[in-house]
């Protein structure tokens, strides 16, 4: 007989069944009939005028329709479209291209393999023009002003702060240490292993347009669709958006890629379905990117290690188009929460954004937008200045870290963390993985001229975007919701805003709904993606989902039960206070025999209802958060370095993780063990850099370095709970938690094994030649 | 020109006629529409296109159909017998191996064909097997505990142990 | 990630696929493994009019030895030298090559004539090769003949064999009494063509003395390298740590990298010296009988 799990139990996957069996339905996998390809041309040059664009030879191959260019899709107003930054970006040049690898023109063919032969001989004649690569040299005089578009002619972005600049300064002057480090975090992608695409099926006799696309966030899609395209009678109530299955988003599947828009452009005027589906090298080379920022991070502390303030300048290469997907009044993401898990009393951050000639985007790599970096940027100077006083750097963050009392704790930089207990998470982590005997290990292996590291990373998480008094993404707010509805058999059919990408939703919003209700999770269908049925959400990225649209559920859920009550007091021929509610049924107090299952009270409310009420038991809740939560972690990593190659072999990592009540400790496990080989993948592995030309270095699988099962260490997880004081199930969200935790935890592994040599930083990723470099530098050799 | 071609696939013989340059991954995706084999790079790294060829695992996006004429294949969907799963898909199911499913198929089929040819691994020739199929989801400590948990139902059941090839 | 088309020839017989080359001439390429050329046509950084297929030419892939020499057919894959008990057993040179060739599902496909013939210089093959002094079987128009391995590296993805020759044998001599040899190869991760790989071959005899010693090195320059000047450096020497030193000095001096996305030149030059240290010290432990 089915049961009802709930919170806390590893309940195997209700998605699985169709995976396992390769029956799931990715993009690709739609096939409509009558359905065209499409193709992308794309631009050689980084920086170029296009003086003609000759599609003769193409349209010659039968099969191939059509090429279409910046001027055809300007004649509808569709050459450039609005970022989520309140930018602008081109869907297809006019007479200019930003970056290698920017979309050109596309080709429209009845054979995928045909409009690939037109792309290969569509001619473009370009005049190149002065590349500017370094965010640095963009801000000289003189430089290439890339955005002639733009009302500024500056490559200067933006500039963003917060913080109190005066006290800092001066806390900085009367500083008895200071400590200096610049940090430059390179480009890196993501790299789902499914790239991303669509397919557009505009319904000529309807006027209705279906576009099945990867993406995390149908509805806000949809909405800007309509935005977008209106002009050209795309009205919302008749746009369908569905995200089907998706193989993994990760936030490269949230910004609107150029592909998307010529592929609907296509079939609204073929009036056939479009599919464009990218392969893996325009994804690197075009997709949006992450990280790519140049930081000067400083620190000043007092003698005996206690932390006073933090300053921070960074300059954010943004690539040619200010294209990030934050929320809105947060240019740099939530870089603010770079004061990590620290009391400071004194902090300012500033950030300025920047063009190149380089591909737009900046958050998309699980990175709960710019956490990643502010989490990095803290950890590592944290671990400089730790190691700078001879303080072993345990220690040094226990000393610094904030009170389990100090909760809820407003940071320095504007915050108010919900809840902490950083010193438990540390301590659980030293003690797994035997932290004493490490350190003895390490001074004797020292003594021998053997090189062993051991990295901490105690970072604090900030998710769940957001209250709406201060989040939005084109005005729109970030709360999300939940649609509950019961049948009259007792099953339940539950739709929610958000949009896994592998997250488990289908598992662990049913057992949400489990635990509020007492419905067996088999008896509960969630859906998402499809914005025809699913009520209004935000999507899933930035770690929100069990956040937000989990609290929606739970809400929804309990506006259910309070309806129930009614019935079953109705039923039960007794008063509502009379009634108590043990998960699954209400019963009198004092007679538990006189009881009703929620399945009795669900078939009674299309049946046998009370007079006044209305039929049926259903329920939507749109959860507008009160705060962000704080999810946090102590990462302990432990490293031998080969003095000969430089390479860098991780012995041993342990991951504590507190993420406050877990709804299914299986997949926040997973979560985990993915989000560490994305956190180790760029600190050891990934990069994506540009020569002066603009030319990508590592545009392939090839060279753009992804971790297989060799690479992977075999990751050691723990947790503590420390539960969100407002979130309903007081849940804090996992998903990225690990990818923000681990470069840290590993770099300060690499720098603590050299420090003796006087090795203080060495950018990620590092690689055997940075490391066989800081070696020979000081002399060391095989 | 295009060319006759006839490929049993999962023990059903199919003939089509195709472009010599019609990559193998294409033919069984788009013209056998089984599109449980999935496209995830095109440098030939990511594994996520990996079937069996006369029993041995390998990339068919850098095979073409027309290699494959007479010979035998095994793609995912062969993986059940009869609707029963096999043990390989237990695993992963039973252990959370997979997360978005996308490269699920080609590392099953990988997990498979290692199996066969060591029926008791060690975690390190698992990860050394699997060492071709990227994962971006699971951090892969998942995906050995499935393989594992496959290895020993299938030396404690042998009828259990082979799908259709 | 569509390739260009092209005319497809199955032959049956090694002649009947030379006679195809001699027709088609440039513009036909010969399909093995194909995990070098698809690659290749994905990109349309290779479109050949023309590609001859040897996979159903039957006899072309073996792993035997005879009086002389391990003699291998062209079409083998690096899968099945791999697994070959009779490769790891008496050949740990080839065998250490074997497992880390790209990845385990690339070596199911690509094949040791393929890749020979491909004359990569990030090719595994051409290093270990040139360590273990093989010899190239060519079969052409005028029927076979032995190609030594020192001449048959002539450029970058340049080989010596004729455009209407096909690789159809490398034979490798017989171990020594006290040989030993090993490959080791240093990658930026699982797949990847090494940052530098040395492949060593030696024998000791009755006094521990080196008599015959062959160092390959790979993805080091234009071509796969023999480091004859290392080799002269430790023949007739006790391979000592002076000795072992002296050796790699002279095999990263005889190296020529380029510096790329995986490194500086003068850090895969020092990777020869700290490699062929290793291998050497790998060898000849394996040489007197242990690991």
């Amino acid at each position: 007989m089915a049961v009802a799990h709930g919170m806390g139990h590893a309940v195997k996957r209700k998605e699985d069944a169709r995976f396992i069996r390769g029956k799931g339905t990715y993009i690709d996998d739609i096939k409509l009939p009558g359905m065209l390809y499409l193709d992308i041309v794309r631009s050689p040059y980084a920086h170029a005028k296009i003086k003609a664009i000759h599609p003769e030879k193409a349209l010659a191959i039968p099969g191939v329709l059509a090429v279409i260019t910046g001027k055809d899709l300007d004649k509808y107003g569709l050459a450039w479209m609005p970022t989520l930054m309140s930018d602008k970006q081109m869907v297809l040049p006019i007479d200019t291209v930003l970056y290698q690898a920017q979309e050109v023109a596309a080709v429209l063919a009845t054979e995928r393999y045909v409009a690939a032969d037109g792309v290969a001989v569509v001619e473009v004649d370009y005049e190149p023009l002065p590349v500017v690569v370094d965010p640095k040299k963009a801000l000289e005089p003189g430089a290439p002003i890339l955005r002639q578009d733009r009302e500024q002619k500056t490559n200067h972005i933006w500039h963003w702060e917060v913080g109190d600049r005066a006290a800092t300064d001066k806390a900085f002057r009367e500083a008895e240490v200071t400590v200096k480090q610049d940090m430059y975090i390179p480009r890196i992608h993501v790299c789902s292993i499914e790239t991303c695409g669509c397919v557009a099926k505009w319904d000529p006799v309807e006027g209705k347009l279906t576009l099945w696309m990867t993406t995390q966030a149908p509805h806000a899609i949809r909405t800007v669709v309509a935005l977008v395209a209106g002009h050209l009678g795309l009205a919302e109530h008749k746009i369908r958006v569905i995200s089907p299955d998706i193989g993994g988003g990760f936030g490269g599947k949230v910004p609107v890629y150029p592909g998307y828009v010529v592929a609907v452009a296509a079939s609204v005027l073929t009036g056939a379905p479009v599919k464009w589906i990218e392969d893996r090298m325009e994804n690197i080379q075009a997709d949006s990117f992450a990280r790519d920022y140049h930081i000067t991070a400083e620190l000043a502390a007092k003698k005996d290690g206690t932390l006073t303030a933090l300053r921070a300048k960074t300059i954010a290469d943004h690539g040619a188009f200010d294209a990030a997907a934050n929320p809105s009044k947060f240019p740099a993401g939530l870089f603010s929460i770079c004061t990590g898990s620290y009391d400071f009393k004194n902090a300012f951050a500033e950030v300025d954004g920047v063009y190149t000639n380089k591909p737009p985007g900046g958050i998309a790599y699980r990175c709960s937008f710019r956490v990643t970096e502010a989490s990095y940027m803290i950890e590592r100077i944290a671990d400089i200045v730790a190691h700078q006083l001879g303080m072993d750097p345990a220690d040094f963050r226990m000393k610094n870290f904030i009170k389990p009392e100090a909760f809820p704790y407003k940071s320095a930089l504007g915050w108010t963390y919900d809840s902490g207990n950083y010193q438990g998470a540390l301590k659980k982590a030293m003690d797994k993985i035997g932290y004493a005997a490490l350190r003895k290990e390490q001074a004797e292996k020292r003594k021998r001229g053997e090189l062993m590291g051991i990295g901490i990373s105690s970072f604090t998480e900030i998710v769940g975007a957001g209250p709406s008094h201060t989040f939005d993404i084109l005005g729109l707010k970030m709360f999300d919701s939940a649609e509950i509805r019961i049948h009259p058999t007792g099953k339940v059919v539950a739709r929610f805003g958000t949009k896994s990408q592998g997250q488990g939703h289908e598992t662990t919003y049913a057992q949400i709904i489990a635990h509020e209700l007492g419905i067996p999770e088999d008896d509960i269908a969630v859906e998402e993606g499809d914005t025809d049925t699913a009520p209004y959400g935000l999507g899933t990225y930035a770690s929100r989902s069990t956040p937000v649209a989990g609290a929606a559920g739970a809400m929804a859920a309990r506006k259910i039960r309070d309806k129930a009550k009614k019935i079953a007091a109705h039923l039960l021929e007794a008063r509502e206070d009379d009634l108590e509610w043990e998960r699954g049924k209400f019963f009198v107090k004092g007679s538990p025999d006189k009881a009703k299952t929620i399945q009795e009270i669900a078939f009674a409310s299309y049946t046998n209802y009370p007079q006044g009420l209305e039929p049926g038991l259903e329920a939507v809740s749109y959860y507008d958060p009160p705060n962000l939560t704080f999810p946090f972690g102590s990462y302990i990593c432990v490293v031998d370095i080969d003095k000969g190659t430089g390479e860098v072999k991780i012995r041993r990592f342990v991951a504590v993780d507190d993420c406050g009540n877990i709804i299914n400790p299986m997949i926040v496990e997973g979560q985990i063990h993915g989000g560490l080989t994305m956190g180790l993948a760029p600190a050891l592995y990934e990069e994506i850099n540009y020569d002066e030309d603009g030319n990508i270095q590592g545009g392939s699988f090839t060279d753009y370095l992804l971790p297989t099962a060799v690479e992977t260490p075999r990751w050691e997880t723990d947790k503590t709970t420390t539960p969100s004081p407002h979130h309903p199930l007081g849940a804090k969200a996992v998903g990225e938690s690990a990818t923000v935790g681990a470069p840290a935890a590993i770099a300060n592994a690499v720098v603590d094994a050299l420090w003796h040599l006087g090795v203080r930083h060495i950018d990620i990723p590092i690689t055997p030649w940075k490391v066989w470099k800081a070696l020979r530098e000081k002399g060391i050799t095989e | 020109m295009a060319q006759r071609i006839s490929v049993t696939v999962n023990g059903t013989t199919h003939e089509a006629e195709v472009e010599p340059r019609l990559l193998f991954v294409h033919f069984i995706r788009e013209v056998l529409g089984l599109t449980g084999t999935h496209i995830g790079c095109d440098t030939t790294n990511c594994g996520a296109c990996t079937v069996l060829l006369d029993g041995r695992p390998v990339k068919s996006c850098t095979i073409f159909a027309v290699q494959a004429d007479g010979r035998a294949v095994m793609t995912v969907e062969g993986l059940a017998r009869d609707g029963a799963l096999h043990p390989v898909q237990e695993g992963f199911h039973e252990k959370h191996g997979l997360q978005c499913g996308f490269c699920t198929p080609g590392m099953m089929m990988t997990a498979y064909a290692l199996l066969q040819r060591n029926a008791n691994p060690t975690e390190e020739e698992i990860r050394w097997g699997i060492s071709g199929n990227l994962c971006r989801c699971t951090g892969y400590v998942n995906i050995v505990e499935a393989v594992k948990y496959a290895a020993e139902k299938v030396r404690s059941q042998p009828a259990a142990a082979g799908g259709r090839s | 990630m569509i390739p260009d088309r092209f005319e497809y020839f199955v032959p049956k017989t090694v002649p009947e696929a030379v006679g195809l080359l001699q027709r088609y001439g440039p513009e036909a390429k010969l399909l093995a493994g194909g995990h070098s050329l698809i690659p290749l046509m994905k990109l349309r950084l290779a479109a050949p009019r023309y590609l001859v297929d040897l996979n159903r030419i039957p006899r072309l892939a073996y792993i035997e030895e005879d009086g002389a020499a391990l003699r291998i057919g062209a079409l083998t894959r690096h899968g099945d030298l791999e697994a070959s008990d009779l490769v790891r057993a008496r050949y740990p040179l080839l065998a250490d090559a074997a497992r880390v060739i790209a990845d385990p599902l690339v070596r199911n496909m690509g094949t040791i004539g393929g890749s020979l013939a491909h004359a990569d210089p990030a090719g595994d093959w051409g290093a270990v090769m040139l360590a273990a002094r093989a010899e190239i079987v060519a079969t052409g128009p005028r029927g076979a003949r032995t190609i030594p391995i020192d001449g048959f590296f002539v450029d970058t993805f340049t080989s010596a064999l004729e455009p209407d020759e096909i690789l159809t044998e490398i034979r490798v001599p017989k171990p020594q009494r006290g040989g030993g040899g090993a490959y080791l190869k240093l990658e930026r991760k699982v797949g990847d063509f090494a940052i530098a790989a040395v492949g060593v071959s030696l024998g000791l005899d009755g006094r521990g003395t080196c008599g015959e010693v062959g160092i390959g090195l790979c993805n080091v320059g234009p071509t796969s390298l023999r480091a004859k000047r290392a080799e002269g450096a430790l023949q007739g020497q006790k391979p000592d740590d002076a000795a072992i030193a002296r050796a790699a000095e002279a095999a990263a001096t005889e190296s020529d990298p380029v510096g790329d996305l995986r490194g500086p030149a003068e850090f895969k030059r020092d990777m020869v010296r700290v490699l062929t240290a290793r291998a050497l010290r790998l060898a000849v432990q394996r040489a007197k009988g242990g690991a």
